[in-house]
């Protein structure tokens, strides 16, 4: 693969700045002035098309979940622009909505460095010749981002949307029917948002931290990005750790393990049962050697997700954990899809009846015949996320759950019972 | 070209017309929801002998949840989040 | 032949309601989702459908023989605006409002993929008003209206759609409301 470097570094006379990590490198509370000082100008308007091919090169992907190439879902929005001066012209979303209980980096991202997702949205605008611009977020972030917004006159056609705190309030979908309608239900997609989003224009959504990387792609180039991380995994990410200690925000490498995550974190080994991966709708994993990244086996490789690392402590049940998850998250069905509005409730039934030690040797069985029948068939992936989690749990925690059928299991979450 | 029938869940309320127009493409679920016998469950490919059943429920569903999304790789639009 | 087209009308009349009594009936199983005996869901769905425009054949034919008639003294203004007609005003009336609910619930209902859902749904409710109405308007005008065996008939129709909306509103109404209650808890 070749990489191409941006022009605009050269055009402005800006040099790369040694060193990487730098989503927050502007401090707390930045204004434009730091942000400026800090980065380097960006010259927004000599941004055009050439900066998708800057992005492919990069290959920085989605950091909301799905880990999908983030020049592709330009090129595709740009693409479907028709032609014509009064055709109407692609919208652009920042999604920065967060309803995922455990992840927080993106509303820290927002509140830190808020003008680096400025500079991403402008400049994603650009490049597929978009002119409505959204910011979409939780209402906590709102003042901060108003802020940053007057601070600069370029930005000030970017319009705030609100997201509701709901689980779902981040998927695609959910956020345009936000903004069209108010109301944060995905809907069925009979058109890619590419091709039909917002008052059915091309519609591109792009998670904030995605911004705030082509924000810093847009400046140094494809290989700056490139020079942390893996060939798959390239350039850095913001997690979100939570567990026994307190709530962090980490930026680490693409392709970063777990080890270095706990230690990173400060969190001694000797006190995890299993650590979360991806969030709510990710996987259980036990501390072993496994790294982060978009693709690869699953025994060494687990997939970031949303940066969701949740770490359970040794002691406490990861079954209960886990139930009490999907109970959750069946309560954060949009109850559109009827496999999902009953088939998520039916799934934390039986997987409560494991976790509070009903010993009953068909219920694992009946859990995994619920799974097949419900995956993959929803308007959205809230089924198949949950499935997912699910699968890891029944996986991970096989030891427990033999314990629990035997009724030997002495952990009740904390307590030794 | 294979023709795809697409089901929008959040149209669907498992009234099972469809289920019986094409038995052999589709079953029903605990709920009474279509659930494809094989394959992707939200596009369903449809081959040569079931073009016209495919037709047919995508008339009769008394929600106008079904259509048909015409050749290419089938799962046109399954939202990949973002 | 004004005799006959008298008769006519007042026969096609009341074969209208009939249909259009089976076509509630048949649209009330239809949402239900269950089949009938050895019916499939699909064939409900087209009987209802085809039912329907059989009646609204035999409800223009009413219409069109009492128009062509001159003791019925009926007008095109009539037949579209309620309650103006010469004979029997209000029950005549009643008649009309009928007719155009059938035309705006046939129309949509043949045009359902094009409007979608939503529209089709709201206008498709107004058969609830639509059959009561136009039974009164068979009972209130027709001549026959108030003779035993139509008042007879009248009668089981009420109650077989009573029974039916009863059952329209009842918890389990639906084929699947059993398997769907236990989840949604
Ligand atoms: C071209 C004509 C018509 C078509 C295509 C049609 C179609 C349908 C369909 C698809 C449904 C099911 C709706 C659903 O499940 O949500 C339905 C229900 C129903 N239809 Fe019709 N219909 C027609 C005319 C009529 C007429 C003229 C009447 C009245 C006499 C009628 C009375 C009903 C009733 C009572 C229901 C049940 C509604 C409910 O309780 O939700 N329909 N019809
Ligand atoms: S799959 Fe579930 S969460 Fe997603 S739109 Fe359908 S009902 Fe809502
Ligand atoms: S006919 Fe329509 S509503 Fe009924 S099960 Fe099939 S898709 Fe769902």
């Amino acid at each position: 693969m070749t990489f191409r470097e941006t022009a605009v570094p050269e055009s402005t006379g800006w040099r790369a700045p040694v060193g990487t990590f730098l989503l927050f490198a502007a401090g707390t509370d930045a204004g434009y002035a730091r942000h400026v000082d800090t980065f380097g100008p960006l010259d927004v308007d000599s941004v055009g098309p050439e900066l998708i091919s800057v992005l492919e090169a990069s290959g920085l992907t989605g950091r909301g979940g799905a880990a999908f190439a983030s020049w592709r879902k330009m090129a595709a929005t740009a693409q479907s622009r028709p032609a014509g001066i009064l055709a109407p012209r692609p919208v652009v979303i920042g999604n920065g909505a967060e309803g995922e209980p455990l992840s927080f980096k993106d509303k820290t991202l927002l509140a830190e460095a808020p003008h680096l997702v400025i500079d991403g949205l402008l400049a994603a605008a650009r490049a597929v010749g978009g002119s409505q611009l959204y910011l979409y977020a939780g209402p906590s972030n709102f003042p901060a981002l108003e802020r940053a917004i007057s601070e600069r006159p370029a930005a000030r056609g970017i319009r705030l949307a609100e997201a509701p705190d709901r689980f779902i309030a981040g998927e695609a979908s959910a956020a345009v029917n936000a903004i069209a309608t108010g109301s944060a239900l995905p809907f069925d997609k009979r058109r890619r948002l590419s091709e039909s989003g917002l008052k059915n224009r091309p519609t591109l959504v792009l998670n904030v931290e995605t911004l705030a990387h082509i924000a810093l792609i847009a400046r140094y180039g494809a290989a700056w990005f490139r020079s942390v991380g893996s060939a798959v995994d390239p350039g850095t990410r913001l997690i979100s750790v939570s567990g026994p200690g307190p709530d962090q925000v980490l930026e680490v490498a693409g392709n970063v393990s777990l080890g270095e995550v706990l230690y990173l974190s400060q969190i001694d080994m000797a006190n995890v049962t299993a650590v979360l991966v991806g969030g709510y709708h990710g996987r259980w994993v036990k501390p072993l050697d496994y790294k982060l990244s978009i693709s690869g086996p699953a025994s060494h490789v687990v997939r970031p997700g949303a940066g969701v690392f949740h770490v359970l402590p040794a002691g406490y049940c990861g079954l209960e954990t886990t139930a009490g998850i999907v109970d959750y998250l069946a309560g954060e069905s949009a109850r559109q899809c009827g496999p999902c509005m009953f088939g998520l409730p039916a799934m934390a039934g039986v997987l409560n009846r494991i976790a509070y030690r009903e010993r009953d040797p068909r219920l694992v069985r009946e859990l995994e015949r619920l799974g097949r029948l419900v995956a993959g068939r929803g308007a959205c992936h809230h089924p198949d996320g949950t499935i997912q989690l699910i699968g890891s749990a029944l996986d991970v925690f096989s030891d427990e759950i033999k314990a629990h059928l035997a009724g030997t299991c002495t952990t009740v979450n904390g307590r030794a019972a | 070209m294979s023709r795809t029938l697409h089901i929008d869940w959040t149209k669907c309320d498992g009234r099972g017309l469809c289920t019986e127009l094409l038995p052999g493409l589709l079953g029903r679920d605990d709920w009474g929801y279509p659930v494809a016998r094989r394959g992707d469950r939200t596009d369903i490919a449809i081959g040569r002998d079931d073009a016209e059943a495919a037709d047919e429920a995508i008339k009769l569903c008394p929600k106008l949840a079904l259509r048909v999304v015409g050749g290419g790789a089938g799962s046109s639009g399954r939202p990949a989040g973002c | 032949m004004d005799e006959a087209l008298w008769a006519f009308g007042r026969v096609s009349g009341f074969v209208s309601l009939a249909l259009f009594t089976f076509s509630v009936l048949l649209g009330i199983l239809n949402r239900s989702g269950r089949r009938l005996l050895v019916l499939p869901r699909f064939s409900i769905s087209l009987l209802h459908r085809n039912i329907a425009l059989l009646a609204t054949v035999f409800l223009g034919l009413h219409v069109g023989s009492l128009l062509l008639d001159s003791y019925a003294k009926l007008n095109v203004i009539d037949v579209l605006v309620p309650f103006l007609g010469a004979y029997r005003p209000f029950w005549q009336g009643l008649g009309t409002v009928a007719l155009d609910l059938v035309a705006a619930v046939v129309v949509t209902g043949l045009l359902r993929h094009r409007l979608g859902q939503r529209t089709f749904k709201a206008i498709h409710w107004l058969t609830y008003a639509m059959w009561p109405i136009a039974l009164a308007h068979a009972i209130g005008n027709g001549t026959d209206g108030t003779g035993k065996w139509f008042l007879v008939l009248a009668v089981a129709s009420v109650a077989a759609v009573g029974g039916a909306v009863i059952w329209r509103l009842s918890a389990t109404f639906l084929e699947t409301a059993k398997a769907r209650e236990g989840g949604l808890r």
